[in-house]
């Protein structure tokens, strides 16, 4: 790759990272790096590997070749949980909550205290875990569902459930993926808005179609196709591209 | 173990074992055949397998029964109608079953075990009123019986190349249902995406029924072959539906391939390691070391890796 | 729901009313034998309690727990069998001071993992300790490895049956398919007669209890909340940073361990432990007790090995034919149409007539009774 970068510099390093499956490279030698407090965007065609991307930062797919390193730390050898607790947070594609617990019950285990099997025997619903639910579910708009089963929400009340679930958690590094897909234009806006306040101060990997949305927030693009970079850099500079260009309007 | 024997008894032992685990070979092919597709295609645990086959081998009991009292001239080749019939009967109870349990319990596969272990029960009780709790055994004609004198030192009987090269039919034919048939590639759509098939004009609800009495066919066929290696109890079938499974989960749930590749060593060390130690310590040794490798390796022998 | 105290007020009334049936009802109406018979069944519900935190809250159902059952059954009955195998006991024997079975099968000395069991209090670590860790090595190389669900109910499955076969087996060191019969005393003291079956009884309650409440401090610990969350979503456990496989592991451990227990109880109240307690039928009928009484609910769990038991032992008396068809329905039934047994039926159906009677608030002694059953699909 051309940048000429210490990696150290970077919060993630990703580099020349490869996974196949039975043959078919799903992500193909692929570089890129994300700074403290960016908010980084990754668009593509379906299938151009970008949840495969997030899965493997956050360790759910084991990489075939190369190297995550977050914070100096290589994530390709931890475990998700491991992963989770170096800083990393992940929102998937639908909505992946409790159906069986309540909204607080929800927020109160992504709750960054009590991770071993002693400790969340040992946990206590103390104040200011009360009042760390209680804050993130005002965030998300459900501070008066709180004793709701999460069953109950809609999808995209489930939505912020979740965003709120990372929240709680305050990874240094925040990955989403399509925070807004299937939601309503009302739902959309409040969410614009919720994601505006809560990717300030930590690092921001989303994946997301909506265009409008990507030019509000994001810092910098990369356009991803067959498990390659395609383009990277401002949105400016990505529209313009001709080689993205191409791979969108030709299809 | 070995140092009481001498290089040429060792050959001759292992031969000689070698074929009579090959008849317990085929067994468990067969079993784990029916079992690979409901599990392996379906994700369905059946623990009622076991007691589909003892149906087919009741089924072959009654059909020589049949033919001694009243077509003695034809006994010679009841065996290859009581097959049919056998899988006629474990097919049509299977097609019923899963209209009336099964088809319930797609998406709780946990309590799929249950449901059909409480069948299990009940088809065991319906075995011991209907047929009595003694074991019953089936008359062979008298061509199967006897052995072939290979060498002087090693004879191979006839009915286990019979079962053998039965075994080796049903494969084939199993095969060829799965893979080449337009019924099987609409049984593999279902698989990977129900939804998708359903969308694309197969009936899914239909695919599921034919698959599952299949499977319960099979079972039924394997029921005529275990007549010929022992008798039929009530409860016969459940001492093999573990081992069964062990067969299918070893060789990798949606791999034909495995099956046959895992059957064929677990019954191949169970019957040389039987003649150097007592029976029931070759299957502990046999199962431990099945289980320990399942733990180094849960996916079985063959798995593929897909992308999710 | 958002207290964090780990019993609450309609629990506790549940708790209470258990109490009063164990404690004073039953041992009023019964006779011994009757009594005794209770005993051996509130041995199972160990078992059920065990398959609640594990089953019903992990979502990991074990087929093997006879093993647990078994393992801590066995070691009980090695304390005892020792103790009854006293020199004067056993001077007809070619070997005098080896248990009965040992000397049968032409062995000659005390093999000598027997010898630790000369000692009580080895024999209860062992109780907790040997299916404890066996349950830690077989959750460990399972869950660590992703192995769940169907796999891993087959698995046990295939740990109970290769068991079985192996103390039917050796009979030399482990009594064969006849089990370790003519246990006698308890440190001089005879389990045999009326009065001790009666202390035992109560002996056991008590235990009972003791694992009622570890289970209701589990339940309602966050630890039991991610059971729940875990069995609905593992992932999303897993990338909120804990270890699923340790939780699991930890769930298998105390259903193990629970099993483990009752096992020593039945030792101690039917004073003879055999391999037909270990296997695949016993496994999986101890499921069926939990599942009847509501695979959600730690007093169901008791309430629903109770009644099985009952209507075994009576049906099985006046009909064996019948027995087999009640119990294969039952699995049946329990499974299309009741998913969370009798708690189920009395948090959606009985429950709230009573509330409406009394008009007494929501009381709903099933706890999470409710709620649908969800499994876990089985791991890839």
């Amino acid at each position: 790759m051309l940048i000429g970068h210490q990696p150290k510099e970077f919060l993630l390093a990703v580099e020349a990272l490869t996974v196949s499956f039975d043959g078919f490279k799903a992500v193909n030698d692929l570089s890129f790096y994300v700074e403290e407090n960016e908010i980084r965007v990754i668009i593509g065609p379906n299938g151009a590997g970008k949840t495969t991307v997030l899965d493997l930062i956050c360790g759910k797919t084991k990489a075939t070749s190369g190297s995550i390193q977050f914070r100096g730390k290589e994530l390709t050898k931890l475990k998700e949980n491991e992963i989770v607790q170096a800083g990393v947070g992940r929102k998937f594609q639908t909505p992946s909550i409790y159906d069986d617990l309540t909204v607080f019950e929800n927020l109160e285990i992504s709750y960054p205290k009590g991770r071993s099997v002693y400790g969340a025997l040992t946990f206590k619903r103390d104040a200011a875990v009360r009042a760390r639910v209680e804050e993130v579910a005002e965030m998300i708009f459900l501070k008066d569902r709180l004793d709701t089963g999460a069953d109950l929400l809609s999808h995209g009340q489930k939505q912020w459930l979740e965003i709120g679930m990372l929240l709680i958690q305050d990874p240094e590094l925040l990955m989403l993926d399509e925070p807004v897909a299937g939601m309503s234009v009302s739902e959309r806006v409040k969410t614009a808005e919720l994601l505006n306040r809560i990717i300030k101060d930590r690092s921001v990997l989303v994946i997301e179609h909506d265009m409008k949305f990507v030019e509000d927030i994001a810092h910098k693009v990369t356009v991803l196709n067959q498990g390659q970079i395609l383009s990277e850099g401002t949105m400016d500079k990505v529209k313009n591209d001709p080689k993205v260009i191409e791979v969108y309007l030709g299809h | 173990m070995f140092g009481d024997y001498s290089i040429g008894d060792l050959g001759s032992i292992f031969v000689m074992q070698g074929f009579a685990g090959l008849i317990l070979f085929s067994v468990y092919v067969l079993m784990a055949l029916g079992l690979a597709i409901i599990f392996g295609q379906m994700g369905v645990i059946n623990m009622a397998h076991g007691e589909f086959m003892i149906l087919g081998a009741y089924v072959t009991w009654m059909t020589s029964n049949v033919f001694q009292a009243y077509l003695p001239g034809l006994f010679a080749g009841y065996f290859f109608l009581a097959m049919i019939l056998a899988f006629i009967a474990s097919g049509a109870l299977g097609m019923l079953v899963e209209w009336a349990l099964i088809r319930h319990l797609y998406k709780r596969p946990l309590d799929t075990l249950l449901a059909t272990w409480g069948l299990s029960l009940i088809l065991q009780q319906a075995y011991r009123s209907v047929f009595g709790a003694r074991e019953v055994g089936v008359e062979l004609p008298q061509w199967m019986l006897g052995s072939l004198h290979v060498t002087d030192s090693i004879e191979v009987p006839i009915n286990g190349i019979f079962v053998m090269c039965l075994t080796v039919l049903i494969t084939l034919a199993v095969a060829y249902i799965m893979y080449k048939s337009r019924w099987g590639r609409q049984v593999r759509a279902v698989v990977q995406n129900r939804v998708m098939a359903g969308a694309v004009g197969i009936n899914t609800e239909k695919v599921d029924r034919y698959t599952f009495a299949l499977g319960c066919g099979i079972a039924g066929v394997a029921g005529s072959a275990f007549t010929m290696i022992g008798s039929t109890g009530p409860t016969s079938g459940q001492l093999y539906i573990v081992d069964t499974f062990l067969v299918v989960v070893f060789g990798g749930a949606a791999s034909l391939l495995g099956t046959i590749a895992s059957a064929f060593s677990i019954s191949q060390t169970q019957s040389t390691l039987e003649f150097f130690m007592s029976g029931s310590m070759a299957k502990v040794l046999t199962l431990l070391a099945v289980v320990g490798i399942l733990m180094l390796r849960p996916q079985g022998l063959f798995a593929l890796k897909v992308r999710k | 729901m958002t207290d964090n105290r780990f019993v609450n007020k309609s629990e506790l009334i549940g708790i209470l009313l258990l109490a009063a049936l164990l404690v004073v009802i039953l041992p009023l109406f019964l006779d011994v034998f009757r009594l005794n018979l209770v005993a051996k069944y509130l041995t199972y519900a160990f078992v059920a309690l065990g398959l609640v935190i594990c089953w019903g809250y992990g979502g990991i159902l074990s087929l093997g727990q006879g093993v647990f059952f078994g393992l801590g059954g066995y070691c009980m009955a090695m304390f005892l069998k020792l103790e009854a195998s006293s020199v004067e006991n056993t001077k007809i024997q070619s070997t005098p001071g080896i248990p009965d079975f040992m000397d049968w099968n032409q062995i000659t000395a005390l093999p000598m993992f027997w010898k630790p069991f000369h000692s009580l209090t080895f024999t209860v670590i062992a109780i907790v300790l040997v299916p404890g860790l066996f349950a830690l090595i077989i959750g460990a190389a399972m869950f660590k490895r992703r192995v769940g669900g169907t796999y891993f109910a087959i698995i046990t499955q295939a740990v109970a049956a290769i068991l079985t076969i192996l103390i039917v087996g050796q009979q030399g060191y482990t009594g064969g398919i006849n089990g370790m019969t003519d246990l006698r005393t308890l440190k001089g003291w005879d389990i045999r007669p009326d009065h001790a079956k009666i202390v035992l009884y109560f002996f056991e309650v008590g235990c009972l209890f003791v694992c009622i409440f570890i289970a209701q401090f589990i339940r309602h610990s966050k630890l039991g909340r991610i059971l729940v969350a875990m069995r609905d979503k593992e992932d999303r456990v897993r990338f909120s940073g804990y270890s699923v496989a340790n939780f699991k592991i930890f769930a298998f451990c105390v259903s193990a361990v629970f099993a483990a227990i009752g096992g020593a109880m039945f030792a101690l109240n039917v004073g003879f432990m055999s391999p037909s307690f270990v296997g695949i039928v016993p496994s999986i009928e101890m499921v069926i007790y939990t599942a009847v009484g509501g695979r959600l609910s730690i007093l169901g769990a008791i309430y629903g090995t109770l009644l099985v038991n009952f209507a075994k032992t009576s049906l099985s008396e006046s009909f064996p034919e019948l027995w087999l068809f009640g119990l294969g329905g039952l699995f049946i039934a329990v499974v299309l149409a009741f998913p969370n047994g009798l708690a189920g039926i009395w948090g959606d159906y009985i429950a709230p007539q009573i509330a409406r009677l009394f008009n007494s608030g929501n009381s709903k002694p099933g706890g999470w009774a409710g709620k649908p059953v969800a499994d876990s699909t089985p791991a890839e």
